[in-house]
């Protein structure tokens, strides 16, 4: 063993062929080093393919707490021929490279340590494991090296595998024999040439860990959704998925009969147009699709803005234009939803930023659908949706449920004649609704996507027209009051503000660490959580002389929308704006600032 | 029938619900005069008059297109979305959970349907959306002044569109091949068919397809078309007669067999030589008189071949081509509360506080 160990500050990166079962493993090593305090992220970067092309897990580790992806990948475990030689070109100067040994390829580096795995054999050896789950089995030989090598706790990874099993025993005692077999080799057959260790700390105490899909599913459901449209996509199918799984544990009756209804439908067309009609009659109704799918559901989305209809559609962002990168993360769909549907639109969008705001979003946003009487979209991304995730844990709900302006038998009654449906009574642009099923005769209305009165009737009157289009560019000023706020942190000494939003949360919040570290940078950050933007964000561009703004996308999508907002500063705000599909580093966003606050 | 039919202006007249047809009135059309489409609005207004449906059951839905105008001309009490072209099946499917006890009464057209909306249409009928759904079939684009339709006959000749090339879509075989549960073709011009149908689609549990030829007398009118008013009198060949007896009414008077049980049963074999009843979920009767053929209205394949055969001679088959009254709708299979979904409050929508625990514990 070296003399200068390296404590809970690395990378591991794991490249196998794509369907090969390593996710079990991969997310067992993440599980087990998160059950040992140490806190970790990890980032699944997968082709859009079922078997067969190279994927890649990535875990940091870091005592620190910093959770954003890293360039730099100490430890390599390549158990993929098609990707060997890149995996081993990849290795950071003075890193570890844990090989299966039956890969004969040439290595022709002396400034690392080389671990040969013996893989098949070991997996061949054990007589009690069956020939047709030997390869699936075969990726816990290097979960076993590694624990050996990096000192993690073969007790974590078996709760790992419990929970990843559901506790059945018998795949959790074949995994972890195989994972026994492997530490066993190791520690009898390898010597230690590499710094890299871990060691249990106490900073995961209290906190879970999950992805962003699955949280903003069960934030949903504490949110009271009622109807669920959706058709498949990658990455938001297991938003959809999550809802399923736990709508009948969460929302069933005493007598086992259900609140909600899920139904697949048939294409985002459909899915959508479930959700508007569902949210129409009085439902909590949401989708979650990505970019094709958004692009589907446009038409939709218009008519929901018109007609004044509730509904939450979730975009889990991946790239795009077109099919993109279908398994890639990015932030740009953010200028296209802004403005979601021919004529004159105003999109009521959220920004979760970070796992426990996914949850919180899920339910926070049916009382903005139903408040405003409109759309609600909330963007994250691959990485949000698809990744593990540290997180604070999910907070109950801490106000009630509102449902917005909605007239049932008593409240017609009381309005008498003088209701109609989109009539301004409160002064704040928001009518009163009544929805099907309210059994008064003056109750019900007809609605349309055409021009209408404040009664509902038909009408192509220009005064009219005009009258209520600006009704509904009042209703969105009236919304600001209650969306999530901007969260602003102040540094003393900052001489520039920071912009940004979503999963580039950590990168953002390690950069900033850094910057004023090692560069004597300190700096303000906005992160902004919903547009329309807040008073508190054009008082945050005014009291800065540069904003760096930073995004995934290539056009600088958040810049775009603040530069038409805030014309007056519109030198002020630098576009930090890249996106190649993976996840963000910090280090890009440092350098990035550190060249242009050097010129 | 036990209610006699009011006499026009009589309003006063109240059927079994207390309601006087008058409150199922809409607005004054506005399409044009002679329209087929004002005939069918008029007996949706008689249909749901006389079967005693409150004008609250019912959600109205529509597409885009003249047809989809129609909705504002009948049953002001009901609640209505006029959508957007071709994408009324989903609307209705996701507005129907909001309450389940609601029925649906979608008018298209066939742009709307055969074109634009074609897999929607099929969609809603795979999942047995509980709602009538009438195309308002012309074969021609009448708001945008005049285009071929996919229902639009091969050959057909029309002013600025020259002959259309391409064989046309037949709403009824498509219904059937997408498994819809109730599948009537009728003409707009015979009323008392389009009626008794209508009634007997509100009964049924599920998604009932009319698939009404109802001609546009601007666009489409020549005396050779398939949708013209002088082709349909001619041509019309009625499967049988029928009337609907529905179960609220009380037992019937003019048949002997009155459904007894509470489960749906279809007598397979002719009751009284040339009449079949088909006994629909509520309780309600179609009762069918056969004309010149013995029709088996639970064949699926007999209706398919039934079609194929009037198209290869230029017959206009109408009635009740197919019904599967034992299917359950969609609703049906979501096990949902008795409460409408949209009646539920913050109590049974909101899981318990303490719930929340359960659930950080399962994120490892």
């Amino acid at each position: 063993m070296t003399q200068n160990m390296i404590l809970n500050d690395f990378s591991i990166t794991v490249g196998t062929p794509n369907g090969s079962g390593s996710s079990t493993a991969n997310t067992t090593l993440l599980r087990a080093l998160f059950k040992m305090g140490i806190p970790v992220s990890g980032k699944n970067l997968f082709p859009s393919n079922i078997q067969g092309l190279p994927t890649w897990f990535t875990i940091r580790v870091s005592g620190e707490g910093f959770t954003s992806r890293r360039e730099e990948q100490e430890i390599m475990v390549a158990m993929n021929p098609a990707s060997f030689l890149q995996d081993l070109a990849q290795v950071s100067p003075g890193g570890a490279f844990f090989y299966a040994d039956d890969i004969k390829l040439p290595i022709n580096r002396d400034d690392i340590s080389i671990y040969p795995m013996p893989v098949k054999q070991l997996v061949r050896s054990d007589p009690d494991i069956p020939s047709n789950l030997r390869d699936l089995v075969a990726n816990m030989v290097y979960v076993g090296i590694l624990a050996e090598m990096l000192g993690i706790d073969q007790e974590k990874i078996e709760m790992a595998l419990q929970f990843h099993f559901k506790n059945k025993p018998k795949p959790v005692s074949l995994n972890m024999s195989m994972v026994r077999a492997g530490a066993a080799w190791a520690a009898a057959n390898l010597t230690k040439s590499d710094p890299y260790r871990v060691e249990a700390l106490n900073k995961t105490d209290g906190l879970i860990m999950t992805e962003g899909n699955v949280a903003a599913a069960l934030g949903s459901i504490y949110g009271g959704v009622q109807f669920v449209g959706w058709y498949p996509i990658t990455p938001a199918s297991s938003l959809a998925e999550s809802l399923n799984e736990y709508l009948p544990q969460l929302r069933q009756s005493p007598d086992g009969k259900n609140t909600f209804a899920v139904v697949q439908a048939e294409d985002e067309l459909a899915a959508i147009g479930m959700c508007v009609g569902a949210g129409w009659s009085g439902l909590r109704a949401m989708t979650a699709t990505s970019g094709p799918g958004m692009s589907l559901m446009t038409e939709y989305a218009g008519l929901a803005y018109f007609a004044e209809v509730p509904l939450v559609i979730w975009d889990v962002q991946r790239m795009g234009p077109s099919t993109g990168l279908p398994t890639r993360t990015s932030q740009g769909d953010l200028a296209f939803v802004a403005n979601m549907g021919h004529g004159d639109i105003d999109s009521l969008i959220l920004l979760p930023g970070s796992i426990q705001e996914c949850f919180e979003f899920g339910w926070r946003s049916f009382d903005i659908a139903e408040r405003i009487q409109t759309p609600v979209y909330v963007l994250i991304d691959l990485d949000f949706g698809m990744n593990q995730w540290m997180s604070a844990p999910f907070l109950y709900p801490d106000t009630p449920m509102d449902r917005g302006k909605i007239l049932w038998e008593e409240g017609i009654e009381k309005s008498g004649s003088s209701w109609g449906r989109y009539k301004d009574v409160d002064g704040d642009g928001i009518p009163f609704r009544t929805v099907p099923g309210n059994t008064h005769p003056l109750s019900a209305y007809f609605t349309r996507g055409t021009g209408h009165t404040p009664e509902a009737r038909y009408s192509e009157a220009p005064d009219v027209w005009t009258a209520n289009m600006a009704r509904l560019q009042q209703k969105y000023e009236s919304a600001k009051e209650y969306l999530p706020k901007p969260i602003v942190q102040t540094a003393s000494g900052a001489n520039f503000g920071i912009l940004a939003y979503g999963s580039t949360d950590p990168a953002v919040e390690e950069a900033r660490f850094k910057l004023e570290r090692d560069h004597n940078l300190p700096s303000d950050y906005l992160r902004l959580r919903a547009i329309p933007f807040a008073n508190e964000v054009g008082e945050f561009i005014a009291a800065h002389e540069r904003i760096y703004v930073v995004e995934l996308n290539r056009d600088g999508q958040l810049k775009q929308l603040l530069t038409i907002k805030y014309p007056e500063y519109a030198t002020r705000l630098v576009s930090i704006a890249f996106n190649d599909g993976l996840p963000p580093t910090a280090r890009w966003i440092r350098t990035a600032i550190l060249e242009k606050e050097e010129n | 029938m036990s209610q006699p039919l009011p006499m026009a202006g009589a309003s006063a007249q109240e059927n079994t619900v207390g309601l006087s047809k008058n409150d199922y009135r809409g607005n004054p059309t506005t399409l044009c005069q002679g329209c087929g489409h004002n005939s069918i609005s008029n007996q949706i207004i008689a249909a749901c008059f006389e079967a005693n449906v409150r004008p609250e059951k019912i959600i109205k839905f529509s597409g885009i297109g003249c047809s989809s105008k129609s909705p504002t001309y009948f049953l002001n009490r009901s609640f209505g979305f006029n959508s957007l072209h071709g994408r009324m099946p989903s609307l209705a499917t996701g507005a129907l959970f909001g309450d389940h006890h609601l029925k649906g009464l979608g008018v298209s057209g066939d742009g709307d349907s055969a074109s634009i909306g074609m897999g929607q249409f099929k969609h809603a009928m795979r999942r047995n959306v509980n709602m009538v759904y009438i195309v308002e079939n012309n074969g021609v684009y009448g708001l945008t002044k005049g285009q071929f339709s996919a229902t639009a006959d091969k050959g057909l000749q029309l002013k600025k569109q020259g002959i259309n090339m391409y064989l046309p879509v037949d709403i009824c075989m498509e219904a059937l091949a997408s498994r819809a549960t109730f599948v009537a073709r009728l003409f707009a011009g015979n009323a008392k068919q389009v009626k008794e149908v209508l009634k007997a689609a509100l009964s049924h549990n599920g998604i009932a397809v009319l698939d009404i030829i109802s001609p546009c007398v601007t666009f489409n009118n020549q005396e050779s078309s398939y949708y013209s008013y002088s082709f349909g009198k001619e041509k019309e060949d009625p499967l049988h007669d029928i009337s609907f007896h529905q179960a609220s009414e009380g037992p019937q008077s003019t048949v002997s067999y009155v459904p007894n049980k509470p489960e749906i049963t279809l007598e397979a074999d002719m009751i009284d030589g040339e009449i079949r009843e088909v006994a629909l979920h509520d309780g309600s009767t179609i009762i069918l008189k056969a004309l010149d053929k013995d029709y088996d209205p639970t064949n699926r394949l007999e209706a398919l071949r039934t079609l194929d055969e009037a198209a290869a001679n230029n017959w206009l088959v109408t009635g009740l081509l197919y019904i599967s009254p034992e299917s359950p709708s969609l609703t049906d299979l979501y096990n949902l509360v008795e409460t409408p979904l949209n009646r539920l409050t913050e109590k049974e929508l909101r899981p318990a506080p303490e719930t929340i625990k359960t659930i950080n514990d399962l994120m490892f």
